[in-house]
C-alpha cells in the first residue's frame, strides 16, 4: 500500500525548467506521433476550449502525418479525469495537453505512472520530469482592455463579470483598473463573482446588475458570450474573452483577448517528435505571440491607436503594467515606486488594488 | 437611486423569474392531474434546443418557441407512455426522463454552439407601456413574458372555474373514483403530460432565444428543478405559483447585485438563500397538513390501472 | 387497443430477472442505431463503449474507482426506495460526508494518532447521516416532501463546500486557488500499489453484501420486502411509518457521506469545488437497475461506471460526443422500467367482439 505524500510536490515550485535530457526517446519517423488533448468544455464552447481545439486543429495542418491528435471534450475536474488521462496513455498517446487547472494533482499521479509519455498541463503549478505547464499571461490583454475602457467610460466605472477568487482573477481586475487609471485616475471597477466558469444565465445576470449599478463599460473573466450579449442589449460596450466573439455584439465588442496555443503547442509536438522535449514553464504574452488582440471595432480611430501602442510597449518590455507605486484598498503602497512585481508574486496575487470596489471573501 | 434604476432591476427580476414560471405552471397542471414528472429539467434542455436550432434554421424565433413546445410534448410523451400505460414508477422514470433529456439535447445541440439565432425582441404593448414604471417593466417585454402571465391566469381560470378543470383535478385527487364515474382517467392524464412538457419546453426556450441567447450544454442549470420546487411551494396553487417564482428569480438575482455594491458577504453563503428559503417556505406550509390535503392532489405520484 | 395489461395476481420470478436483460439488450440495439445514425459503424461503436474501456488493467481498475461511489449510494438510495422513501439528495449527503471528515482530516495535525483515518471515515458517516437526518426529521415533523427536501439539500451542501474551499479551508499555500491543502498521509485512503484501485473499491460491494444479508435476515428486511413485493398495500398508511423512513435515510446518508469521505481522501485528496460529478442521480439509476437489491445494485454500478469510461473511450477511438453516456443511461432506464410492467402484469390480447363474462 502506497498513500500519497502531504505538499509533496511543493518543492518543485519556482524551477523553470527540469531538463530531463533522455528520458524521452523521440517516436519513430514511420509511425505518427500521438498527441492527446482534454478539455474541460465542449469543443464548441465559443471561448476557452474552442480556442484550444483550434490550436489542435493548426497542429495537425502544420505537422500533417507526422502526428495524429485526438481529444475529449466535457471531461470533469474531478477523479473521472484521471481515467481519461490513463486511457489516453494507454492507447498510446506519447504527449498529453490537460486543459484545466482542476486536473494538476490527477495529472502528477498520471505523469508518475507513465514516465515514458509527456504531459503538459495548462494553467497549474506541479511540475515533473515529464510533466510541464504553460500558460498565458492574459493580464497583458486586460490591461490593455482598461485603456480603452478609459478612454470609452463617461462614468468612469468598468463592471467586471468575475469567476473565482484565484490570482489570475486578481491579477486581471487589477490589470484592468490600473489600465483604466493610466486614462483616467479616479476610474473604478466594480465586480461580481458567480463562483462558476462557465453559467450563461447568472454570467448575464452578472452583467445586468453591474450595468444597473452604473458600470459603462463591461469585461467579463467567465467563458460564455453571455455578458457581452447582455451588454449588447443595452448597448454597452464590452470585451470578449479568449476568442473574437464579434458575431454576438457586431455593434458593441470593443476588442476581445484572444488566446493564441497554436504556435506553442507547434513548438511542443515539434520538439517531442526531435527528442528535445523538456518539462519547462512557460508563461507567454504579446511578446510571445501567445496572446493578440480581436480587432478594435466600436471606438474611435484615436483610441484604437492608443490600444495597439499600449499592446507594443507592453510586447517591447517597455510597460511592465505592474511597476510600483502600486496603492492597496487601504490606501498602503505594496509595491515601491520604481520596483516591478516578480513573476512568482504576480502568481500568487492575492491584493486588489485601490479603484477596486468590493473585497474577496 | 432613481425610479429608472429601479425599474431596470424589476426588469431584470422578470427577465429571472419567467422560466420558473413558465416550466412550474405546465408542472402544476400534470401534478394537478396526479402525475409527478421530474423530469421538467431534461424537457427544459430538450425544447432549448430545439427552439434554438428552429429558430437559427427558419429565422424566425416563434417558429422556434413552437418547435420548442412541441419537443417538450414529445419527449414527454415518452414519460407518459412508461408511466401511465406500462405504470412504471414515476420518480424513477422521471430522472431518466432528465438524464436522457441532457444527453439528448447535448448530442443535438453539438453543431449549435457558438452560433447565433433570431433572438426574441421586446414587443411594446399599446397604450399600457405608456404607463410610468409599471409599463415599462411588464408591458414592454418579449412575447414569453406576457405569454407567462397569461397562461397563468388561463391555468386559474381553468382549474377553478371550468368543468373541464374539476374533472381533472377529480383524476388527481382519486383516480378511482373519477374512473368510475366514467372519466377517462388516462387520457385526461396523457394530455396533462403533454401540457406539462409543452410549457417546460417553451420554459427552456426561453433561455435560448431570450435569457442568454446561445445553446450551450446545461444552460437550464438546475432551473428544471426549481420549477419542481416551486409547484410544491405553492401547494398547488397559481397566484402562489407567481409569489413564488418571483420570490425565487428576485433573490436569485440581488444575490449577484449586492456584490456589485461592494457588501462582502461571501457570495456562495448569499447563492444559498434561495434554497434554505424554498426548504424553509415548504416545512411552513407542510406542516398543516389540513392545507397540503387541501391542495395537493391525492393520487399524486400513484399507479392508476383501470380494473373494469 | 389491441392489447391490454393485466395484472398477473402473483411476481413473475422470470420476469424479475429478464427484464433487465431485456432492457439491456433492447439498449444495445438502440445504441448501435444511434451510432449509425451518426455515421459510426455500430458494431464497432458498441464494441468501443462497453468492451474497450476494461481491456486493459488500467481501464479495469478505472472501472472499480468509478463503480465505488455509486455502489454505495445506490445500495443506500435501494433501502430508501423499498421503503417508498424517495430521497434523490445523494449528492448533498456525499458531499456533506466528504465535509465533515475533512474538517477533522485539516485540523488534526498529520500523523497524530493512528486512529486519525478511522476517525475521519466516521465523521463521514455521520456527516451524511446528518444531512439525511434532517430529510427524514422534516418529513415526518413537518411533512416536507423528502423528494424536495433532499435535492434543495444538495445545492446547499454544494454551496457550503464552495464557501469553505473558496474562504475558511482554502490552503494557504495553494495560491489562491479555490482547494483545500491536501490530506496528510495519517488521514488519506490508502490505494494498492501502482494501481488506483483503493479501500473504498473493497468497502462499497462487501457493504452491500452486508446490507443485503441484513435485509435477508432480518425484521426490517421482512418489512421492506412486504413493501417491495406488495406496492398496493404500502399505500395504506401502515407503511409510511417513522421507524422504516428514520432507518432508510440514514443507512443511505451514512453510505453517501462514506462515499464521499473516502473519494476525497482517495482519488481527489484534498477538497475543490467539485467533488462528485452527480455521482448521487446516476446513483439513483444504479439503485433501479439492481432491482432495489444490493446484489443487483454491485453489478448495476459496475454497469453504470463502464457507461461512463464507454463515453470517453467512444471520444478518444471514433471522436464520438460524451452526451452518449446520458443517452445511454436514460434509455436503459427507460426500457427497464418499461418492461418491468411484466413482472406485476402480463400483456392479454383483446379479441374483438368476445365479450367476456365479468
Amino acid at each position: 500500500m502506497s498513500s500519497f505524500k502531504r505538499r509533496g510536490f511543493t518543492a518543485m515550485l519556482g524551477a523553470s525548467a527540469l531538463a530531463a535530457p533522455g528520458i524521452m526517446r523521440a517516436a519513430r519517423a514511420d509511425a505518427p506521433l500521438k498527441v492527446g488533448f482534454v478539455y474541460v468544455g465542449p469543443v464548441g464552447d465559443f471561448g476557452w476550449t474552442y480556442q484550444h481545439d483550434i490550436a489542435r486543429k493548426q497542429a495537425q495542418a502544420a505537422l500533417g502525418t507526422a502526428i495524429e491528435t485526438s481529444y475529449v471534450e466535457n471531461v470533469p475536474e474531478s477523479p473521472e479525469c484521471q481515467s481519461v488521462f490513463e486511457s489516453l496513455a494507454s492507447s498510446g498517446h506519447k504527449l498529453i495537453f490537460g486543459t484545466s487547472f482542476g486536473y494538476m494533482n490527477y495529472m502528477v499521479k498520471v505523469a508518475a505512472k507513465n514516465p515514458h509519455v509527456m504531459f503538459e498541463h495548462c494553467t497549474g503549478y506541479k511540475r515533473a520530469k515529464n510533466l510541464a505547464t504553460y500558460d498565458i499571461r492574459y493580464y497583458e490583454g486586460r490591461y490593455v482592455q482598461g485603456v480603452i475602457a478609459g478612454h470609452m467610460s463617461k462614468t468612469g466605472k468598468i463592471g467586471y463579470v468575475a469567476s473565482v477568487p484565484i490570482p489570475e482573477v486578481v491579477r486581471g481586475m487589477n490589470a484592468v483598473t490600473l489600465g483604466m487609471q493610466s486614462v483616467n485616475p479616479k476610474a473604478r471597477l466594480k465586480f461580481i463573482m458567480i463562483d462558476s466558469w462557465y453559467d450563461p444565465g447568472k454570467e448575464g445576470d452578472a452583467a445586468k446588475a453591474l450595468i444597473d449599478q452604473g458600470c459603462d463599460v463591461i469585461t467579463q473573466h467567465t467563458d460564455s458570450p453571455a455578458p457581452l450579449q447582455v451588454a449588447a442589449s443595452r448597448h454597452i460596450p464590452a470585451f470578449g474573452e479568449a476568442t473574437d466573439m464579434i458575431k454576438f455584439a457586431p455593434h458593441d465588442q470593443l476588442t476581445a483577448d484572444v488566446n493564441e496555443w497554436g504556435g506553442y503547442y507547434i513548438k511542443r509536438i515539434k520538439e517531442a517528435l526531435a527528442g528535445t522535449w523538456t518539462s519547462t514553464n512557460t508563461w507567454g504574452g504579446f511578446a510571445d505571440g501567445m496572446l493578440a488582440m480581436a480587432p478594435y471595432r466600436n471606438m474611435p480611430d484615436a483610441v484604437a491607436v492608443t490600444a495597439k501602442q499600449t499592446v507594443a510597449d507592453i510586447a517591447s518590455g517597455k510597460n511592465k503594467i505592474f511597476t510600483g507605486p502600486l496603492t492597496d484598498q487601504s490606501g498602503k503602497i505594496f509595491v515601491p515606486a520604481g520596483q516591478t512585481m516578480s513573476d512568482d508574486s504576480l502568481t500568487s496575487m492575492q491584493t486588489l488594488v485601490a479603484g477596486v470596489d468590493g473585497k474577496l471573501s | 437611486m432613481n425610479l429608472a434604476y429601479v425599474s431596470n432591476l424589476a426588469i431584470s427580476v422578470v427577465a429571472a423569474s419567467t422560466p420558473l414560471l413558465i416550466a412550474a405552471s405546465g408542472e402544476l397542471v400534470a401534478e394537478k392531474s396526479g402525475v409527478l414528472n421530474l423530469g421538467v429539467e431534461g424537457m427544459m434542455l430538450v425544447g432549448a434546443i430545439a427552439g434554438f436550432a428552429t429558430a437559427h434554421q427558419t429565422g424566425s424565433a416563434l417558429l422556434g418557441v413552437g418547435a420548442a413546445a412541441l419537443a417538450g410534448m414529445l419527449i414527454a410523451m415518452i414519460f407518459a407512455l412508461l408511466t401511465l400505460s406500462f405504470l412504471a414508477n414515476q420518480v424513477a422514470t422521471g430522472l431518466a426522463l432528465t438524464i436522457f433529456g441532457k444527453g439528448f439535447a447535448a448530442l443535438l445541440g453539438a453543431g449549435y454552439v457558438g452560433i447565433s439565432a433570431p433572438v426574441l425582441h421586446a414587443i411594446p404593448v399599446p397604450l399600457l407601456s405608456q404607463i410610468p414604471f409599471i409599463g415599462h417593466v411588464l408591458f414592454d417585454q418579449n412575447i414569453l413574458i406576457y405569454f407567462s402571465f397569461v397562461m397563468l391566469a388561463l391555468i386559474a381560470w381553468f382549474l377553478n372555474k371550468t368543468h373541464a378543470g374539476l374533472i381533472l383535478r377529480a383524476v388527481g385527487d382519486s383516480h378511482d373514483a373519477a374512473h368510475a364515474m366514467g372519466y377517462p382517467v388516462l387520457r385526461i392524464r396523457y394530455a396533462a403530460v403533454a401540457f406539462g412538457g409543452a410549457m417546460a419546453g417553451i420554459g427552456g426556450a426561453y433561455l435560448s432565444l431570450f435569457y442568454s441567447p446561445l445553446w450551450s450544454q446545461d444552460l437550464t442549470a438546475g432551473r428544471g428543478w426549481i420549477a419542481l420546487a416551486l409547484v410544491v411551494f405553492s401547494a398547488w396553487r397559481p397566484l402562489w405559483l407567481l409569489v413564488g417564482a418571483y420570490l425565487f428569480g428576485g433573490i436569485t438575482f440581488l444575490s449577484l447585485y449586492i456584490q456589485g455594491l461592494g457588501i462582502a458577504v461571501p457570495s456562495p453563503l448569499v447563492s444559498l438563500l434561495p434554497y434554505v428559503g424554498t426548504v424553509v417556505v415548504l416545512v411552513l406550509i407542510s406542516r398543516d397538513a389540513r392545507r397540503i390535503r387541501l391542495n395537493q392532489p391525492a393520487c399524486l405520484g400513484k399507479y392508476f390501472h383501470a380494473v373494469s | 387497443m389491441l392489447y391490454r395489461l393485466e395484472p398477473r395476481g402473483e411476481r413473475s420470478l422470470f420476469w424479475s430477472y429478464g427484464s433487465p436483460v431485456l432492457a439491456v439488450i433492447l439498449t444495445i440495439i438502440t445504441m448501435m442505431a444511434i451510432f449509425s445514425l451518426l455515421g459510426k459503424p455500430p458494431v464497432q461503436g458498441i464494441e468501443t463503449f462497453l468492451i474497450t474501456p476494461i481491456s486493459t488493467a488500467s481501464g479495469l481498475s478505472s472501472l472499480l474507482v468509478r463503480a465505488a461511489p455509486l455502489i454505495m449510494i445506490g445500495a443506500g438510495l435501494a433501502l430508501c426506495y423499498r421503503a417508498n422513501v424517495w430521497n434523490i439528495g445523494g449528492d448533498g449527503q456525499f458531499t456533506l460526508g466528504a465535509l465533515a471528515g475533512a474538517g477533522l482530516a485539516l485540523a488534526l495535525p498529520n500523523g497524530a494518532f493512528w486512529w486519525e483515518y478511522p476517525l475521519v471515515l466516521c465523521l463521514g458517516v455521520l456527516g451524511g447521516m446528518f444531512w439525511a437526518g434532517i430529510v427524514a426529521f422534516l418529513k415526518l415533523r413537518f411533512n416536507a416532501n423528502e423528494i424536495l427536501t433532499s435535492l434543495m439539500l444538495v445545492y446547499i451542501a454544494q454551496l457550503i463546500l464552495v464557501w469553505l474551499v473558496t474562504g475558511p479551508w482554502r490552503d494557504p499555500q495553494g495560491f489562491g486557488f479555490p482547494q483545500s491543502a491536501m490530506f496528510g498521509a495519517g488521514a488519506t485512503t490508502p490505494d494498492f500499489g501502482t494501481t488506483s484501485i483503493h479501500l473504498g473499491c473493497l468497502l462499497a460491494p462487501l457493504l452491500a453484501l452486508v446490507l443485503w444479508q441484513i435485509l435477508a435476515r432480518s425484521v426490517l428486511g421482512f418489512q421492506l420486502r412486504v413493501v417491495g413485493q406488495a406496492p398496493r398495500a404500502a399505500r395504506f398508511a401502515g407503511f409510511s411509518n417513522a421507524r422504516l423512513t428514520w432507518i432508510a435515510l440514514l443507512v443511505s446518508g451514512g453510505l453517501s457521506g462514506l462515499a464521499g469521505i473516502i473519494e476525497v481522501t482517495g482519488p481527489i485528496g484534498q477538497l475543490t469545488t467539485t467533488i462528485t460529478p452527480g455521482y448521487g442521480f446516476s446513483a439513483v439509476i444504479v439503485a433501479f437497475l439492481g432491482r432495489l437489491h444490493p446484489v443487483g445494485v454491485i453489478f448495476a454500478g459496475l454497469l453504470l461506471a463502464l457507461s461512463y469510461l464507454g463515453g470517453d473511450a467512444a471520444q478518444i477511438n471514433l471522436n464520438m460526443p460524451n452526451a452518449i453516456t446520458g443517452i445511454f443511461q436514460g434509455v436503459l432506464l427507460f426500457y427497464l422500467l418499461g418492461a418491468d410492467v411484466l413482472i406485476l402484469h402480463r400483456f392479454r390480447r383483446i379479441r374483438p367482439s368476445a365479450p367476456e363474462a365479468a
